[in-house]
């Protein structure tokens, strides 16, 4: 591909790789490997050949196959983009071989140098092959048909009829006015066309199909589009992580609104849409309880928001699954949801050392949720709770609490409390849904002697030791509908590559459809005086794939026939010639 | 209708009777595949006696000339119309078995939906119930086109064993949809994508017997040869197995109809990404993330792709590109069976736990 074959007899012909199928220099190429021993190469010599190796076809195909083998790793070892949890689990279970892959970068494979190296070359690979043969295929779309074959009669799709000349009717003029009909119906169905009459006989050449190149070019172009919009796409591209617990607000700014944010390498953010979102309230609705499967499945999740844009007026909005909200390029998706238990805890003398919502992250689909509370200062000793949240407290068989049901019919909260140093005085970063009880003495619940702490919404219990007392808070007394707040995990992106992505890809399934689907052919129609009658010749060659060209040239024939109107009439076959040794070169048919 | 018969009970009796209709036509393509060879043993047979037959015929086996003349033949009865076909009884019984069987699996699958109330493609075991039927559906489509009896064994066959095998694995009873499942791009996507895999089975199959048929060609070339030096004296002859083979196209002819089916699976198989990145785009907040799913989806599409490669790329054409349209294919039952089941992701719809 890399070199414009020169030796290409058909200027119209789609320039390919020397090792496409078919192309003309195939034999000649195996002779030169050979026979001929090669002038020695100089540094543009080896570059030459290099770039000729890596834009042929087998070079092209070896990459694809070692691009689909090489991002199967990525489905069986967790990757840090799509699972970095798994990532962490995987470590911990396999403490000595992690390094290993690490240091192959199996849990980055879709960034790791040798995937990068494989997709990078076969781009490569790609535009070299791209951009010769479009300035090729440019000049071949203005290009004539090519010359009318001698011999129609070699080529294997090939039709002979005879047609009566009327009484004193020139041989020639019958001959070329035979011709200008199939000219015209050729032309009507959209091939091009060209005259070729010599003496006595009339032809018409005809080609039809540069969509199908056209198509070829389109779909590799389209995939180096869709690559660039990833790539410049990403750098301008963020995605941020909120929590809004019903009733609060988040502010579309770095440092307030976000518990995580992952911006692109071209993101200002300090120049962030200047937008608030208020949860008015998070609608959830939960199967019946029927003791069937998927009883009591939750579903129809539905985020109500209000809002807020400077100098307009508050709007409402909605974010359910599947239906992000979307303002200023912004999409806001639901990502999640669980509850909030509003929890208040009083030290010895009574002050106020703690008074939060806190969301509890879910761990079942009944809604079991577990949730921290850290309570630096005010104690004698820092204190963690560690608490469970049942929106349907039940027994379960094995004696344990356990949640039934997702909704509130029977909420309650349990805590475990640990007394001691929470570890976050020296500026470790701590999540703020997990303790660590390092260090800590385990005050109640599990194996501390104390029970662990149960409130229902509005009851109040003491700490052990007279530390003090936690209050679950009823939300039900300050107006609300329910007795706990519920909330929801948010996903805010920006992604500018996305509509080009979708662009490119959808050109490049055009491209795909035109470049398989649209046959490419030549079709000729000859007209021979012979005894007072005409020999009229239909003759097509595919090139590439064309399963229907023997039915085009038949239908070709009867629809000419039909205009022309004429009798039919015997014709002698062609005047056999002596076979030359091999076909001309312009006879041979070339596959696309 | 009894109160303890529900719709979904009788689109799992309707799978039952359509697995045990396959298996008969199955059956049936079977001794039409087995009679096949008789037919192709007395044409052997008759050769010789009209012909005069040269010494290397009746030393046994066919020339490559025979062979080829026998193709040319096949190549005509495979793109005839239908009236215009071989009187193959056994292969018209099991064409007819499986219109039947075709009948009751659309019937399950219908019913399945209405139980539902949704489309019947949201788990694997309806991924599985509306997916065959798509190969029975583009099978039996073809077949007013091209005479595919051929494939009858493998298309009754692959179906009966992974409907047999999802009824009794796979089944779940009817639960309401997930909400992300809630989207019509999982009309379009998922059904998308079964009737890909419908066309990307036929290919496979043709494939398949385009490499036993190339082996055919080359052991009869290389027989011509070796007789050629003399060698045939002393050498045994292999016995040829298989010979129904003697009835079907040449490995050309059956590639290039591979190739045809292979590049519309293909095609659908590309929009199956790019509705997929579509509804991830909605559903997950990003178009490409390298789910497992999404993972075994591109390297499907890039060995597909390089099968179209390979068919255009010297020394590729024909037996290695077969084999990558063979290799194409084992990832996309790969992808179904073992992707879905096993490998953690967000697309964990099986249905199964």
């Amino acid at each position: 591909m890399s070199r414009p074959s020169s030796d290409q007899a058909d200027p119209s012909a789609p320039l390919r790789p020397g090792d496409y199928s078919g192309s003309r220099d195939e034999n000649r190429e195996n002779r030169d490997d050979r026979d001929i021993v090669q002038p020695t190469l100089g540094v543009v010599g080896w570059l030459r050949w290099g770039w000729r190796q890596l834009t042929s076809m087998r070079t092209a195909l070896v990459l694809l196959l070692l691009l689909a083998i090489a991002a199967i790793p990525g489905s069986i070892v967790p990757q840090r983009g799509a699972d970095p949890n798994g990532v962490t689990q995987w470590r911990a279970d396999n403490p000595d071989l992690y390094p290993i892959l690490d240091a192959l970068q199996l849990f980055d494979v879709y960034t790791s140098a040798w995937f990068s190296a494989i997709y990078i070359l076969l781009f490569v690979s790609l535009i070299g092959c791209v951009i010769p043969r479009t300035k090729h295929h440019w000049q071949a779309m203005k290009s004539r048909p090519p010359r009318t074959p001698v011999r129609l009669s070699r080529l294997a799709d090939h039709r002979t009829a005879g047609v009566a000349l009327a009484d004193g009717e020139d041989a020639a003029a019958a001959a070329a006015s035979v011709i200008d009909d199939a000219q015209r119906q050729l032309r009507k169905s959209g091939y091009r066309v060209e005259r070729y009459d010599t003496g006595g006989t009339a032809s018409v050449s005809a080609e039809r199909g540069y969509l199908r190149e056209t198509g070829n070019l389109v779909f590799h172009g389209a995939l180096v589009g869709v690559l660039l919009s990833v790539g410049i796409g990403g750098g301008m591209t963020y995605t941020g992580q909120t929590v809004i617990i019903e009733g609060d607000t988040f502010v579309n700014s770095l440092g307030l609104g976000y518990t995580s944010f992952n911006p692109g390498r071209f993101v200002d953010t300090d120049e962030m849409p200047p937008y608030s979102l208020t949860l008015d309230r998070f609608d959830v609705s939960y199967g019946a309880f029927t003791g069937e499967a998927g009883h009591g499945m939750a579903g129809d999740f539905l985020a109500h928001l209000t809002v807020t844009e400077p100098g307009e007026e508050p709007r409402e909005g909605e974010v359910r699954v599947n239906h992000p909200y979307e303002i200023e390029g912004d999409r806001i998706y639901l990502m999640g949801n669980g509850y909030a238990p509003t929890i208040t805890v009083r030290n010895a003398a009574g002050d106020v050392v703690f008074n939060e919502t806190v969301p509890f992250l879910p761990q079942d689909n009944n809604m079991t949720s577990q949730g921290v509370v850290k309570i630096a200062d005010g104690m004698p000793e820092q204190l963690g709770l560690v608490g469970f949240f049942y929106p349907t407290a039940a027994t379960l068989a094995s004696g344990a609490v356990g949640s039934a049901y997702g909704n509130l019919n029977n909420p309650l909260v349990t805590f475990w409390v640990y007394q001691g140093d929470l570890g976050i005085d020296d500026g470790t970063p701590r999540s703020v849904y997990t303790l660590d009880p390092t260090g800590m003495e385990q005050i109640a619940g599990a194996d501390s002697g104390v029970a662990s702490l149960e409130l229902e919404p509005g009851q109040t219990v003491d700490l052990p030791d007279g530390l003090g007392t936690v209050t679950f808070q009823d939300e039900r007394a300050t107006g609300a509908d329910e007795a706990v707040k519920r909330y929801v995990s948010l996903s805010i992106h920006r992604d500018v590559g996305a509509p080009f992505v979708l662009v490119f890809a959808i050109l490049a399934t055009l491209g795909l459809l035109a470049g398989l689907f649209v046959p490419r052919r030549r079709l000729w129609v000859k007209a021979t005086p012979a005894d007072g009658a005409l020999r009229i010749e239909y003759a097509g060659l595919a090139r590439g794939e064309d399963p229907a060209i023997a039915q085009a040239v038949a239908d070709l024939e009867r629809a000419h026939l039909a205009t022309l109107g004429r009798a039919e009439a015997e014709v002698p076959p062609e005047a056999a010639r002596p076979r030359r040794p091999r076909p001309a070169r312009a006879d041979a048919p070339d596959v696309d | 209708m009894p109160e303890d018969l529900s719709l979904d009970a009788v689109s799992v009796l309707l799978v039952w009777t359509a697995v045990a209709v396959y298996a008969l036509a199955f059956i049936a393509y079977a001794v039409d595949l087995a009679r096949r060879s008789d037919l192709a043993l007395k044409a052997k047979d008759a050769v010789p006696a009209t012909a005069a037959a040269p010494v290397l015929v009746a030393a046994g086996g066919q020339t490559i000339g025979q062979i080829r003349a026998a193709e040319a033949q096949a190549e005509l009865a495979l793109t005839a119309r239908p009236a215009e076909r071989p009187r193959l009884l056994w292969a018209r019984m099991g064409t007819a078995l499986t219109w039947i069987g075709f009948l009751f699996h659309v019937a399950a699958t219908v019913l399945r939906g209405i139980a539902a109330e949704r489309v019947p493609w949201s788990n694997m075991y309806e991924f599985a119930m509306t997916g065959t039927v798509l190969v029975v559906a583009v099978y039996l489509t073809v077949l007013f086109r091209y005479d595919l009896r051929f494939l009858g064994t493998f298309i009754t066959g692959l179906v009966a064993v992974l409907m047999g095998g999802a009824a009794t694995s796979f089944y779940v009873v009817v639960v309401p949809l997930a909400d992300p499942l809630k989207s019509v791009w999982l009309v379009i996507h998922v059904f998308v994508a079964s009737l890909a895999t419908a066309f990307l089975a036929l290919a496979f199959a043709l494939s398949i017997v385009q490499l036993m048929q190339a082996r055919r060609e080359a052991r009869a070339i290389a027989r011509v040869g070796a007789e050629a030096d003399g060698a045939a004296a002393s050498a045994p002859r292999p016995r040829e197995r298989l010979r129904f083979l003697r009835t079907l196209p040449s490995a050309d002819a059956l590639e290039s109809l591979a190739y045809r089916f292979a590049i519309i699976g293909f095609i659908f198989w590309t929009f199956t990404l790019i509705a997929g990145a579509i509804w991830a785009n909605d559903a997950w907040g990003r178009y490409w993330g390298f789910d497992t799913k999404e993972v075994w989806t591109f390297v499907i599409w890039v060995l597909y792709a390089g099968y179209i490669h390979a068919r255009a790329t010297r020394g590729w054409r024909g037996t290695r590109s077969a084999w990558l349209s063979i290799v194409g294919f084992s990832a996309v039952l790969f992808n179904f069976i073992i992707v879905n089941q096993f490998f953690k992701g967000l697309h964990a719809y099986s249905g199964l736990t």
